[in-house]
């Protein structure tokens, strides 16, 4: 809402964070900052460490080296809630909703972090559903969602505890193309309308080009390359990890079949 | 879209329907002691007492979803702080339940805060509730000052005059006091669930990453969890001792007793409101006709006296019951209501619509 006013500083400042586990690198040494307003795109192939990323920035993990400051405040190692206190909103890969609350009571839960009166956040939690167009599954329980209302309901929760920052974690993951672009839609009108920042990984290009200011490419938990959606898809060590060394030679020579 | 105003809802709270159900139910249970005779009262005072712990038990496995098999020791931490300071002292059994309550939810808070601080979560924090109900148990057997293994009892007096001050009474005054508490206990769980802290159980219940995720100070909502379902389960162990006017730890402390204070909210439905009491009223019923029915097989010509018959039955009817209804008994009650209504509303529909053809 207020981009012209805030300072000119990231909101998201990653600053060379790793995490070992039992000898596996499954972070190591990243860093990459997030601007105000912006959409930022970490990707990467399965294992390069984008979830564990996500993990380091909402809590779920300490890092063990590194910082993340989030609005000039130092939120490292930060437990989850505290985390989301912060300013971190986050929804998960494989998708957790509350099974047996309806729809609206999974909103509610994360608008009760802002409004301790419920018909308060009650109220907020329609509007919420309405602008991700679940507001008619409201008073349906969440188990009888299909995925890709799941995924919805997951952002809805999220963007409900009031973040500053939304953090996606595969959001369109097995959905069919229409439903990836309803909501690429549905995530450009947000950023617009609300001027939320947002971070996400996601196996979809599609969405990816789609929606990205910027993208941060991991690869074996470490950041290979990192720049608008353009460059990065030209970048031979990206198109390497991705479709291995002849591919990238055959492409970056311009072969094309 | 179906958005009434938010208010206009929570002004309307119970429906009509309930509200006429629950008043039925209430004036019923103040009219039964005029009606019936000593038996069905002192079963109906077993069917509060179960009504009630499971209401207290079923905040925190029920909303929270934290399982305790361990409610005996707040029971019993109730039961003989009042017993003890009323025997020793002469302390009025409500200053006893001050202590009494106190106590199990400093015990429970301490013991949630335990296993909750170290990760200890589902059946694993399940044997820490087991375990710190059983050390007790021995702990008590050889604690002289409230009788050890031997037994604490309090004296039998003035049976005819009801003494409130001093829980000394007919069994008609305890029966209107566990009403009143299971009543209570009934209407905070409503008022619980429909605040924030409520929403949080369940939240945490239902995944308790995603709950934290969403702000949930997850450790902080469950040992209250714990604490208050402690704190309301020493209430009625006041209310068991002066009922008994004795006390063993043997039986006091007994798993077997933590069990039986699952099982009505279990079979009559976990996290439900009106679950917990249809639950006591079934198992209690169950219990006294199987116990009915051994006796006169006993007794009759052909002299069947089968040990372990009664528990068998008992066990094998509550195997059936979560067998067939998993959800337990109420909520299948009320998908059965809705489901009749739902036809009532379309045969009417239906008759309309030829009236008007």
């Amino acid at each position: 809402m207020s981009t012209e006013n805030a300072t000119t500083q990231p909101l998201l400042v990653v600053e060379g964070i790793s995490k070992r586990f039992r000898g596996l690198k499954a972070v190591d040494n990243v860093s990459f900052t997030v601007p105000r307003g912006g959409i930022v795109s970490l990707i990467g192939p399965n294992g390069a460490g984008k979830t564990t990323t996500f993990n380091l920035i909402a809590g779920v993990y300490a890092p063990d080296t590194g910082r993340v400051v989030l609005d000039g405040i130092d939120i490292t190692g930060l437990r989850p809630d505290r985390a989301c206190h912060a300013g971190i909103g986050r929804t998960f890969q494989i998708v957790k909703p509350f099974a047996a609350l309806t729809v609206e009571e999974n909103v509610l839960v994360g608008a009760l972090r802002r409004h301790p009166n419920v018909e308060a956040a009650r109220r907020e939690s329609r509007a919420i559903l309405e602008r991700l167009g679940l507001a008619e599954k409201a008073a349906q329980p969440a188990q009888g969602l299909t995925l890709p209302e799941r995924k919805r309901l997951e952002t809805a929760r999220a963007l409900a505890t009031g973040p500053k920052i939304l953090l996606l974690d595969e959001v369109m993951a097995g959905l069919r193309p229409v439903e990836i672009d309803r909501m690429v839609t549905t995530f450009r009108d947000l950023c617009r309308e609300t001027g939320i920042t947002i971070l996400l990984t996601e196996h979809v290009m599609r969405a990816v080009m789609a929606l990205s200011d910027r993208i941060v490419v991991l690869h074996h938990g470490q950041k290979i390359c990192e720049g608008p959606p353009e460059q990065v898809a030209r970048d031979p060590g990206v198109l390497e990890s991705y479709l291995g060394h002849a591919a990238a030679a055959d492409a970056s020579t311009g072969g094309t079949h | 879209m179906t958005t009434l105003p938010a208010p206009a809802k929570a002004a309307a709270g119970l429906p009509l329907r309930s509200r006429i159900g629950l008043g039925l139910f209430v004036a019923a249970m103040l009219a039964a002691p005029f009606f019936v005779g000593d038996y069905v009262l002192s079963v109906l005072i077993i069917v509060l007492f179960s009504a009630y712990l499971g209401q207290a038990w079923n905040i925190m496995m029920g909303f929270a979803g934290q399982l305790s098999i361990g409610h005996a020791l707040y029971v019993g931490l109730g039961a003989y702080a009042s017993a003890a300071l009323f025997v020793h002292f002469g302390l009025p059994p409500w200053i006893g339940m001050l202590v009494g309550v106190a106590l199990a939810t400093l015990v429970g808070s301490a013991i949630g805060a335990l296993g909750f601080r170290f990760g200890v979560q589902g059946v694993y924090f399940a044997l820490l509730t087991i375990a710190f109900a059983e050390f007790t148990r021995v702990l008590f057997d050889h604690f002289d000052w409230v009788g050890g293994s031997g037994g604490l009892f309090l004296p039998v007096t003035n049976r005819g005059g009801n003494d409130l001050v001093n829980l000394r009474g007919s069994p008609v005054m305890f029966y209107y006091l566990l009403l009143a508490m299971t009543l209570g206990v009934l209407a905070l769980c409503r008022a619980l669930l429909r605040r924030r802290i409520g929403y949080y159980w369940l939240a945490i219940r239902e995944d308790q990453d995603a709950a934290q995720a969403a702000g949930i100070d997850v450790f902080r909502c469950k040992v209250l969890a714990v604490a208050l379902s402690a704190g309301l389960t020493a209430v009625a162990g006041v209310l068991q001792a002066f009922y008994n006017n004795n006390l063993y730890p043997e039986t006091t402390f007994a798993t077997g007793r933590s069990v039986e204070i699952m099982l009505a909210p279990i079979i009559g439905g976990l996290g439900t409101l009106f679950g917990p009491v249809l639950g006591a009223f079934a198992l209690t019923a169950l219990g006294e006709g199987l116990t009915t029915l051994v006796g006169r097989l006993a007794e009759s010509g052909y002299g069947l006296h089968l040990d372990g018959l009664k528990p068998f039955l008992y066990g094998l009817t509550l195997v059936l019951i979560i067998a067939m209804q998993p959800t337990g008994l109420w909520p299948w009650l009320c998908r059965l209501g809705a489901s009749l209504s739902g036809r009532n509303r379309r045969r009417r529909a239906v008759a309309g619509t030829e009236r008007r053809a």
